[in-house]
């Protein structure tokens, strides 16, 4: 195992899966000579040359099209979308051709490629840079989605995606980059459509993806720190195909869950949470599932009003602590974020 | 792509070969009749396509070559097995000309287990992996951007292949037409983008919808070579897309822009009302079918009588292969998930509709 940060995560294993592979080769606006606008593939232009690492224009549609066009006939591109924004431009290409050649052609040809791009807001960006859209991927079929929240997870997840035969949409977190964490030093892929349970207990079950898996991590340990509770975390790592089963499973176990996401409340990813657990889990429920998401509004710049937008840590808390409430649960002392 | 000097972009392999490939000339007598042939069964296809749509034997959408079956022909001619074709939902004459089995276009029209792309397809998504047909797309432009990465493919690893990416006249103001033309020039990719001018889009003229209506000068904004070509003549059409793939077998991309006729509607449900008497005169004038049959009893190639024999067995032939597409079974319902994902993957869903997330304890217990 080795310490290191959700980036270096990523650039490592993107670096050791071109080595492995020939065919795998980056595609993506700034990741040349800028070297990524997050830096994730600093380095690589000039340890592989511009075949392998392809600069393109501003041109998302057209680059993402080429890419699985390239796809078909067996390459590996990685694309490298600059924010999940940007994706929108190219969603053409991505909902109507990556995610359909396989199946609309009666499987005659695979598209084995994978698109990374963050998400993630808090920094300020406004209403067109701060979304979190990856529910309009993991609502097709014919795509796999995958958020990792770990830099184990993310260097895992992208092996498997790398060496998935499928159209993978790879969801990072501008806010996880610097986020550290024991990354295996073998190359073992992980697995795509398996959540995680990050922390086992069995007052309550916290359900998150990406940014918020770590919040909830982060949360549940604190909360068991200084009010002894205990709390199980979801990670589930994979948006489509959706774990069930792990979610239902803890549920059945706790008897009541909290989701949390960095998307809109309605008909976002905890929505489909939700609905899983009433179907699988109705009878087990003490008290009614809650969401903790963004707040319905374009993203405003003001830090007050983004602040404000921004699911917090003791949104996180108050809902926890209301749905204990709920099933009568006796908090085991007064906290400070009464 | 800035430097190109640091960095050769072109596998040296592929330059010599095209500065090396012969002079094409004008097709022989038995060349035009080979054209003949093969655009008449093209029409004779479509006829019985259009017809097996009032029968109710094909579902959607249905776009017909009718009009179209010079380009058609002129255009496949210019390619080698090993090039790659991607098109658009009017394709199914392509798919002939590419050497598909016609009773699989047919089945695949009519939604059966042997069609090409098994049934799930349809008109407007003909696939076969064996003739490098890689699609039909409804999408308008959808095709053009893979059509590039396809390219770009043969370019990484230094093949000697080359893409055709046909695409109509209103294509070529979406985004993705102009954003593919752009990467093909910079990155000097081999594809050949042939814009099939019918002059409508479904019922709005080029005039309309294209600021510069000789489409292909648009070339010219992306350094890359074009002309324009009469679509009515399968040789004229033969002998510009010899010369286009040529360039593009050198490592340049090149834009054709092929005029033709749609003989009918846009679809086969559209009457065409907003044609005038005078213009449904002139197509017929203009019938590039039976242009090409006078042409060659004009010539002496062959005779009223010989054409008309043909005709026969090909309206014959049609029929046999409509017959095998009927016969064709229906996908079984069994196979519905069976295309999710090439690469297995746990948790997928797998659910009829009306089917519950998770089965009762009481019924069988599990989520798959």
């Amino acid at each position: 195992m080795t310490l290191m940060s959700y980036r270096q995560a990523l650039h490592d294993t993107l670096r050791s899966e071109m080595l492995r592979d020939e065919n795998v080769f980056l595609i993506g606006e700034e990741i040349g000579v800028f070297e990524g606008s997050y830096k994730i593939t600093a380095g690589l232009l000039e340890e592989f040359g511009e075949k392998r690492v392809r600069d393109t224009p501003i041109a998302e549609e057209g680059f993402t099209g080429a890419a699985i066009g390239a796809a078909m006939l067996g390459l590996r591109p990685v694309v490298e979308i600059m924010t999940i924004n940007f994706s929108l431009l190219a969603i053409d290409q991505i909902v109507n051709h990556a995610a359909k050649i396989y199946g609309m052609f009666g499987g005659q040809a695979k598209v084995p490629m994978v698109i990374r791009t963050p998400g993630g807001g808090g920094q300020q960006l406004g209403a067109t840079h701060s979304q979190n859209i990856e529910l309009y991927y993991a609502f097709v079929p014919g795509l796999k989605v995958v958020a990792p929240s770990t830099p184990a997870d993310a260097k895992a997840l992208l092996i498997a995606a790398i060496r998935d035969d499928d159209p993978v949409i790879f969801l990072e977190n501008l806010a996880l980059y610097n986020t550290k964490g024991e990354v295996p030093n073998h190359d073992t892929p992980g697995v795509i459509g398996q959540a995680a349970v990050t922390r086992e207990g069995h007052h309550l079950t916290l359900i998150g993806y990406s940014r918020m898996a770590h919040v909830a991590k982060k949360i549940a340990d604190q909360l068991a720190d200084h009010e002894g509770l205990d709390i199980e975390v979801i990670d589930l790592r994979s948006l489509r195909p959706l774990d069930r089963e792990t979610i239902v499973e803890s549920v059945k176990k706790t008897h009541a869950a909290v989701i949390l996401e960095d998307d809109w409340l309605t008909y976002g990813i905890g929505a489909e949470v939700a609905a899983s657990i009433s179907d699988g889990a109705f009878d087990y429920l003490d008290a009614p599932v809650r969401r903790v998401a963004m707040a319905e509004v374009p993203m405003p710049y003001s830090k007050s009003l983004e602040s404000a937008a921004l699911p917090s840590e003791n949104d996180v808390i108050q809902a926890i602590y209301q749905t204990l409430d709920a099933i009568g649960h006796r908090r085991i002392k007064t906290g400070p974020h009464d | 792509m800035t430097d190109r000097k640091r960095t050769p972009r072109k596998p040296p392999a592929r330059t010599p070969r095209a500065k090396t490939a012969p002079v094409q000339v004008e097709p022989d007598a038995q060349g035009l009749l080979d054209f003949y042939r093969e655009m008449l069964f093209i029409r004779r296809f479509e006829e019985r396509a259009a017809r097996g749509y009032t029968q109710a034997l094909i579902g959607g959408y249905c776009h017909l070559n009718l009009g179209e079956e010079a380009t058609v022909v002129g255009l496949m001619s210019a390619l080698q097995p090993t090039d790659y074709l991607f098109t658009n939902y009017r394709e199914h004459g392509y798919a002939i000309a590419r050497g598909i089995d016609p009773r699989r276009i047919m089945a695949e029209l009519y939604g059966r287990v042997d069609g090409v792309s098994k049934g799930w397809g349809g008109s407007m998504h003909m696939f076969d992996t064996a003739h490098r047909m890689l699609g039909g797309y409804g999408i308008v432009g959808g095709q053009i951007p893979l059509a590039t990465g396809a390219a770009l493919a043969i370019d990484y690893r230094s093949g000697e292949e080359v893409v055709m990416c046909t695409m109509g006249d209103g294509t070529t103001n979406i985004g993705a037409f102009h954003e593919s033309l752009n990467i093909a020039s910079l990155w000097r990719l081999p594809i050949v983008y042939v814009i099939i001018n019918n002059r409508l889009g479904m019922g709005t003229s080029v005039e309309k919808s294209s600021a510069e209506p000789e489409l292909y000068k648009r070339g010219a904004a992306y350094q890359i070579e074009s002309a324009r070509v009469d679509g009515l003549d399968p040789v004229a059409v033969a002998l510009a897309g010899k010369h286009a793939v040529e360039v593009a077998r050198g490592g340049r991309p090149y834009l054709l822009e092929v005029v033709c006729e749609r003989l009918r509607g846009h679809s086969v449900v559209d009457p065409a009302k907003y044609r005038s008497a005078d213009e449904v005169a002139s197509l017929k004038e203009h019938d590039p079918v039976h242009t090409l049959a006078a042409r060659l009893i004009a010539q002496g190639i062959t005779d009223e009588e010989s054409l008309l024999t043909l005709d026969h067995e090909v309206l014959a032939n049609v029929e046999e292969i409509s017959t095998f597409a009927e016969a064709s079974a229906f996908p079984d319902e069994q196979t519905l998930f069976d295309y999710n994902y090439a690469s297995e993957v746990p948790n997928d869903s797998r659910r009829l509709p009306g089917q519950p997330l998770f089965v009762t304890t009481l019924t069988s217990g599990a989520d798959q």
